[in-house]
């Protein structure tokens, strides 16, 4: 089994707000469906909350914030989900479900097994 | 050994190597290991068996081989991290020797294709991947058959592999209800497989057998796998149609032979009419929106039909380029249909057809054509220049001896 992350891009949205309810029922029935391989994931507040923060000339370097996300673009990062399946077709058939790849984008990628006792 | 029994020992060990891969990909679930330890195998029946002489089964003691090295190579890395019983369990797990009858094997080369061909890597390196593994292609004849440098497409495959082991790509043919859309990506892979066996970019023969036989051994699974498909029976049809031209293609000097040079009693009659068959079927299947590798079989039939080169039917294949262009409307179509349309309407209609040609400028096809057809109309100079153009381009072997050979014929024309 792999786990792979399923990264969310969409429309900046606000989930907090209580106009999302209908999509929010969309990923609740989603989490219902892969409840068997899921292994975690969350949802971020719009990108109107991020700081960016870089440190200039390496490790120990000066610290730089920026207000807002890394990049300025249509479809940004707004969530992931962690799945544990079989194989790639599986974790695609199942991205494929999110209600984020109807009208943004899902890229499904491997996560790298660190840390777990072997 | 003379030279000729290793030339056919070296064939014997990639050929079964080539098998023995696709095996070995799925009992150690490694296409890298499997690649170094068929590679290792290889080399070592190369070395044994000139010496011993070939074994009654080759490609069991070529698995065995190799899946011994597997298994070293697994043990030592084990070792290294603790986690040996895995290892080995892993790799009894998967099968032992009763891996070997003909059925598994097809299996396994069909997995592999699917696997090369999975939507998650592009269509490049579908095609990069298949050319390498299915075809036994080296990186560098890869390179030179998909026009890339050598150190591009090693790194191309060398991350197609790592995606197939770091995402799990699966290693098996997809259900039923997903092969349709797989299909597009297999079928190029196989034509494409073919065309470098037909047209090698390189080398110096006119045609490679190994290629050819590779391609339509897999269009026949292909068809076996969809026979309800019309582009499995299309592609299947098209290559047999071609191959069965084969032996007519090089005269007994080894040069190539233009279609209308070719001694067409050489032609394969059996392949012929198997063809045929087969387009027959592919056409009834496809009453709403052609397939492109039908309608490419469709104009091959006409080749083929055609008792001597001047009773082949030029507007027949002129209507079918014109279909075939409704739904493939790619640069070497309208090439092909150029020099059609110059066999029906003469030399000046096809110059002026390949005009509106675009994007095949880095091809000595598009030159030798358009030179061709300047000779045919009187304007040797002009032809010269062109061949000159084609010569400058990739070629194999005896294709460029053989436009070296058209372009004297040009020089002494304008003269």
């Amino acid at each position: 089994m792999t786990l792979y992350a399923a990264i969310i891009y969409s429309t900046d949205v606000d989930w907090s707000a209580r106009e999302q309810a209908g999509e929010m029922a969309e990923y609740a029935a989603f989490s219902t469906t892969a409840a068997a391989v899921l292994r975690g994931g969350a949802a971020l507040y719009p990108t109107a909350t991020a700081t960016t923060v870089r440190v200039t000339g390496g490790k120990g370097g000066e610290v730089l914030s920026t207000d807002g996300p890394y990049a300025e673009t249509k479809e940004v990062l707004t969530g992931f989900f962690l799945l544990e399946c079989a194989d790639l077709d599986a974790a695609l058939a199942l991205a494929a479900q999110i209600p984020a790849a109807w009208n943004g984008a899902v890229e499904v990628r491997p996560v790298i097994p660190m840390g777990q006792p072997s | 050994m003379t030279a000729d029994t290793h030339a056919a020992l070296v064939a014997l060990v990639r050929d079964e190597g080539r098998r023995v891969m696709a095996t070995l990909v799925r009992t150690t679930g490694s296409w890298e290991l499997a690649e170094d330890a068929v590679q290792d195998a290889a080399l070592r029946a190369l070395e044994t068996w000139s010496r011993d002489g070939i074994p009654a089964e080759p490609r069991a003691w070529l698995t065995l081989t190799a899946r011994r090295r597997a298994l070293d190579v697994l043990r030592r890395e084990a070792a290294r991290t603790g986690k040996q019983q895995e290892a080995v369990t892993l790799m009894d797990q998967r099968g032992t020797a009763e891996d070997l009858p003909g059925s598994v094997v097809r299996d396994d080369l069909l997995r592999l294709i699917f696997t090369c061909c999975h939507p998650a890597l592009s269509p490049q390196t579908q095609v990069a991947l298949a050319l390498r593994t299915l075809a036994g292609l080296s990186t560098a004849e890869t390179a030179r058959a998909l026009l890339v440098p050598e150190q591009v497409m090693a790194k191309r495959l060398t991350r197609a592999k790592q995606k197939i082991r770091d995402a799990a790509i699966p290693y098996r043919v997809p259900p039923d209800a997903e092969l349709p859309a797989r299909l597009r990506g297999v079928g190029a892979t196989v034509y494409l497989m073919f065309n470098e066996g037909w047209a090698p970019g390189a080398g110096d023969t006119v045609v490679r057998p190994d290629l050819l036989d590779e391609a339509v051994r897999l269009a026949r699974l292909l068809h076996e796998l969809m026979p309800d498909e019309p582009t499995a029976t299309g592609l299947l049809a098209l290559l047999l149609l071609l191959d069965a031209r084969r032996a007519s293609r090089a005269g007994p000097d080894g040069s190539p032979l233009l279609l209308r040079e070719q001694d067409r009693a050489l032609w394969d009659r059996a392949l012929v009419d198997e063809g045929m068959a087969l387009l027959g079927d592919g056409l009834r299947r496809t009453p709403e929106r052609p397939d492109p590798y039908v309608v490419q079989a469709a104009i091959a039939a006409c080749h083929v039909l055609a008792p001597h080169p001047q009773a082949t039917d030029w507007r027949a294949i002129c209507s079918w380029y014109d279909v075939l262009l409704t739904v493939q409307d790619v640069p070497a179509v309208r090439l092909a249909r150029a020099v059609a349309l110059a066999e029906r309407d003469g030399p000046a209609a096809g110059l002026a057809a390949l005009e509106h040609v675009r994007g095949l400028e880095r091809t000595a096809a598009l030159h030798a054509a358009r030179a061709e057809l300047l000779l045919q109309c009187g304007h040797g100079p002009a032809a010269v220049a062109a061949y000159d153009r084609a010569l400058a381009l990739p070629a194999s072997g005896p294709q460029a001896k053989h436009l070296q050979g058209r372009r004297a014929a040009a020089q002494a024309a304008s003269q």
